[in-house]
């Protein structure tokens, strides 16, 4: 390993920083990556992984920092800049044209041509060579990307920016969708990249691949990097103490409420591609809180819950009795509502006024015979804005007016405005300011003492700690381990999260 | 792993563009077969005939829908192109120069539409229902809202009427000069290297991008060249009526996409075959021809052929279900 650290560095970035408005994704960032090796970017969500990462393909532009890339400083306007250069980014979508062939794929945007007339030949030569190169020659070249599978795509992919001569590949998440055997058929992908002399930035939530595949590591925390040296295998534990931080303990401590008779039970559930198998059961007055890594399949289990993505297998029962199919109108009519991670695309319609949005899902307590009673309607905002904390204008403001924070209040707001006694919280406190966090940490509060049941799915380890009454992780589309708050520690959460098997 | 394993019919139908929609043609002709006087060589060319003006715009739209877009301006910009061509003849303008206007009228048209969705990043759905409504009303006022009249003995007029000395079955040149646009259309959708990066444009506008595709200008090509062959089509259809109307060819955007859809082609686009939405405007023409021998109102047809559009699209998501599942497994 030392003789490999000591050789031609390749990358080194120093002292990079990047803000997004109030938002400083990055203060600071120190990473040196030597040619030949595998090198891990480690850290929680948003640590500034994917930030650093777009900097380095060319996406964003740092505000300060130096960065060199083979002995020059690099300073790419575009992706396609940052490929030029020999940097290819392996996204966790893959950015292939599905309908083309393999072939085609392998030579887009580089296709062998005369007068404009395609050279067939020659294209079909280069598309062989390419793969070859990455010792994956059996993959059919005539099929349409679209018919191979993840693995296979991605393959492809890795295969066009090598004929690129791309001498740095950064791979975001690259075994999130692979089966186990494909993901050794990556790692030894990797592995010639690496005897070749390519380097690699290496990307993942799970541990146990950085540990298995790369050389060295780097970890981020708050836009830092925080520490970086050699991998092996006792480095696990380290690697999570640097992640992790010092003891982060937020403000809000919550009072527990006494739990009642249990309104959502999982038995078992399963659906199209994850969740794979999810059992938990939710009771009155208690908060649930759900951990685990982006993909982990957190967010499909409380669609195909609330009826937005297909139960595969297993069953729910609502207040004991089972209701395992239903649509999401259905569920709203028993009780349920949940709340979208994705709040501007699917939770809010954000050119539409703050009573609209808040009682969409029920007109009925203002309408008569189909009419709105719109001046009743603004009452109901209006006190709901009011119990909320809701900062706008008026309640007719449009909701893309807002900050982050009253957004989320506005949506939150719907329903309890619907009078849910089950709330499905997905990622509640994402992207918003402190303040408007610790008002809706109070108000669920109060929602459980008022005997209402919420699962609250978040990535912030702390707050899960703070306001629930149970924690569940999950991992890989299975709910590994389901404990009280009081017997987690933030260090255990993270281990269960990213060792699950 | 050579050929896909054909599970679905869907799939079939994915692997095999234009196999699909030649079958329909043959059910339909099979269900029309009856029909006095249906299945007759006169017939043939009475269907050839009204084939070719779908035809060939089909062509154009088989660029656009594969890129990516959708142009629902093809109707009126048949109007404007065939009024623009006839009324060089009207004056006394020679042949060369009214055929060239008559593609020029069609490519400035789709330069307009191309600049407005490139460069402004526009849904070229609205650019093009614009353009409806543009086109429609320039070549009205350029026909001062009459039909534009020319010399009748024209030989141009021969491109979709034959002269009377040639037997009656003989299809005219213009159904020639279709076959001819279709052939260089696909060959070079399927082998230049602008063709293939129309594909990969609507099939992953990011990719292309990323692969060092101009985009931008390719779009603008794209609808320049569709323009163009829209222009031919305007030529077909002033020569047909030997006179150039400002208020033809409404509704021939239902018509055109219809046909491409048909043929394999999904509105998301990067799918698409010329062989196939050529064979999409045959099914149309025979539907039309058809329903008029069987004797049935107008109503019965439109009717007929609304249904048809909506199975065509419903065919797409049917594709892109399928397709799903495929890459899902």
């Amino acid at each position: 390993m030392n003789e490999q650290t000591a050789s031609r560095v390749q990358l080194s970035v120093s002292g990079l920083s990047k803000r997004f408005g109030a938002t400083q994704a990055l203060a600071g960032v120190d990473l040196e990556v030597a040619s030949g090796e595998v090198h891990a970017v480690l850290g929680e969500n948003g640590a500034g992984k994917s930030t650093l990462m777009k900097v380095l393909s060319g996406a964003y532009r740092p505000d300060a920092g130096r960065i060199d890339f083979a002995g020059r400083p690099y300073r790419p306007d575009s992706p396609l800049q940052a490929r030029d250069i020999g940097v290819a980014m392996i996204y966790q979508e893959l950015t292939l044209a599905p309908h083309l062939s393999v072939e085609e794929n392998l030579v887009l945007g580089a296709e062998p041509a005369r007068f404009g007339w395609i050279d067939r030949r020659r294209r079909r030569e280069r598309a062989r060579r390419a793969l070859a190169t990455v010792n994956h020659s059996e993959l059919p070249l005539d099929v349409a990307v679209h018919r191979l599978s993840i693995a296979q795509q991605q393959v492809v992919e890795i295969a066009r920016a090598c004929s690129q001569d791309a001498r740095l590949f950064i791979m975001d998440e690259p075994t999130s969708s692979l089966s186990r055997i494909d993901v050794a058929n990556l790692f030894t992908l990797v592995r010639q990249l690496r005897e070749r002399g390519v380097s690699v930035i290496y990307i993942s939530h799970f541990l146990e691949e950085c540990i298995e595949i790369c050389d060295r590591y780097t970890v981020l925390r708050d836009g830092r990097s925080v520490g970086s040296g050699n991998i092996w295998p006792g480095s696990m534990d380290h690697i999570v103490r640097l992640m992790v931080g010092g003891d982060a303990k937020d403000a809000f401590q919550r009072g527990h409420s006494s739990l009642g008779k249990t309104v959502l039970e999982l038995k078992d559930l399963s659906g199209l591609r994850k969740p794979r198998s999810v059992s938990f059961s939710l009771r009155e007055g208690e908060i649930l809180g759900v951990a685990g890594l982006v993909g982990a399949g957190r967010s499909e289990t409380v669609r195909v819950c609330f009826g937005l993505d297909r139960l595969l297998s297993g069953a729910i029962y609502v207040l004991g009795s089972d209701r395992s199919f239903a649509t999401p109108s259905e569920r709203l009519n028993s009780g349920i509502g949940l709340l979208s991670e994705n709040r501007k695309d699917e939770g809010l319609m954000l050119n539409r006024s703050v009573e609209e949005n808040l009682t969409l899902s029920r007109l009925s307590p203002f309408s008569r015979g189909g009419f709105v009673d719109k001046h009743r309607q603004m009452e109901v905002a209006n006190v709901l804005m009011g119990k909320l904390g809701i900062r706008a204008r008026s309640s007719k403001q449009k909701v893309d007016e807002l900050s982050g924070g009253n957004q989320q209040k506005v949506a939150l707001g719907r329903l309890l405005h619907h009078d849910c006694k089950v709330l499905l919280l997905d990622e509640p406190t994402r992207g918003i300011d402190i303040a408007s966090r610790t008002e809706i940490y109070r108000l669920m509060g109060e929602l459980a003492a008022s005997g209402k049941a919420i699962l609250f799915i978040s990535s912030y380890l702390p707050e899960l700690l703070a306001v629930c009454d149970t924690i569940a992780v999950m991992s890989r589309g299975v709910i590994s381990a389901v404990r009280r708050a009081q017997d987690w520690t933030e260090h255990d959460i993270l281990v269960a999260a990213v060792g699950g098997k | 792993m050579k050929t896909p394993k054909i599970r679905f019919l869907g799939e079939f139908l994915q692997a095999h563009q234009g196999v699909g929609p030649l079958l329909g043609l043959l059910l339909i002709v099979l269900l029309f077969s009856p029909t006095r006087g249906f299945l007759t060589p006169e017939n043939g060319k009475i269907i050839l005939t009204q084939t070719v003006i779908v035809a060939i715009a089909s062509l154009g739209m088989t660029m656009i829908i594969v890129s990516g877009g959708i142009d629902l301006s093809v109707g009126s910009v048949v109007a404007f192109s065939g009024v623009v061509g006839a009324l060089v003849l009207s004056v006394g303008g020679p042949l060369v120069l009214a055929v060239a206007a008559t593609f020029g009228a069609g490519a400035f048209v789709g330069l307009v539409n191309g600049s407005i969705i490139s460069r402004f990043g526009m849904t070229p759905f609205i650019v093009t229902l614009g353009m409806m409504g543009v086109a429609r009303g320039a070549s009205k006022w350029l026909g001062k809202n009459e039909t534009v009249n020319y010399d009748t003995n024209s030989p141009l007029n021969f491109l979709m009427n034959n002269p009377s000395h040639i037997p009656f079955w003989v299809p005219p040149i213009g159904v020639l000069v279709a076959l001819c646009l279709a052939s260089l259309v696909s060959v070079t959708m399927n082998r230049t290297v602008f063709g293939r990066h129309v594909y990969a444009l609507g099939s992953n506008e990011a990719t292309a991008r990323l692969c060092g595709i101009q985009t931008t200008s390719l779009k603008l090509k794209v609808y320049l060249l569709a323009g163009m062959l829209y222009g031919v089509a305007g030529l077909m259809q002033f020569t047909r009526l030997q006179q150039g109307s400002p208020t033809v060819a409404v509704g021939l955007e239902l018509d055109v996409i219809a046909s491409v859809v048909i043929g394999g082609a999904s509105l998301s686009g990067g799918t698409g075959s010329v062989f196939g939405a050529v064979i999409g405007a045959l099914i149309m023409a025979t539907l039309r021809n058809g329903t008029q021998l069987m004797g049935w109102e107008t109503y019965v047809q439109e009717i007929i052929i609304g249904a048809v559009i909506v199975l065509a699209v419903g065919l797409d998501r049917f594709r892109q279900g399928t397709r799903e599942v495929a890459s899902g497994g």
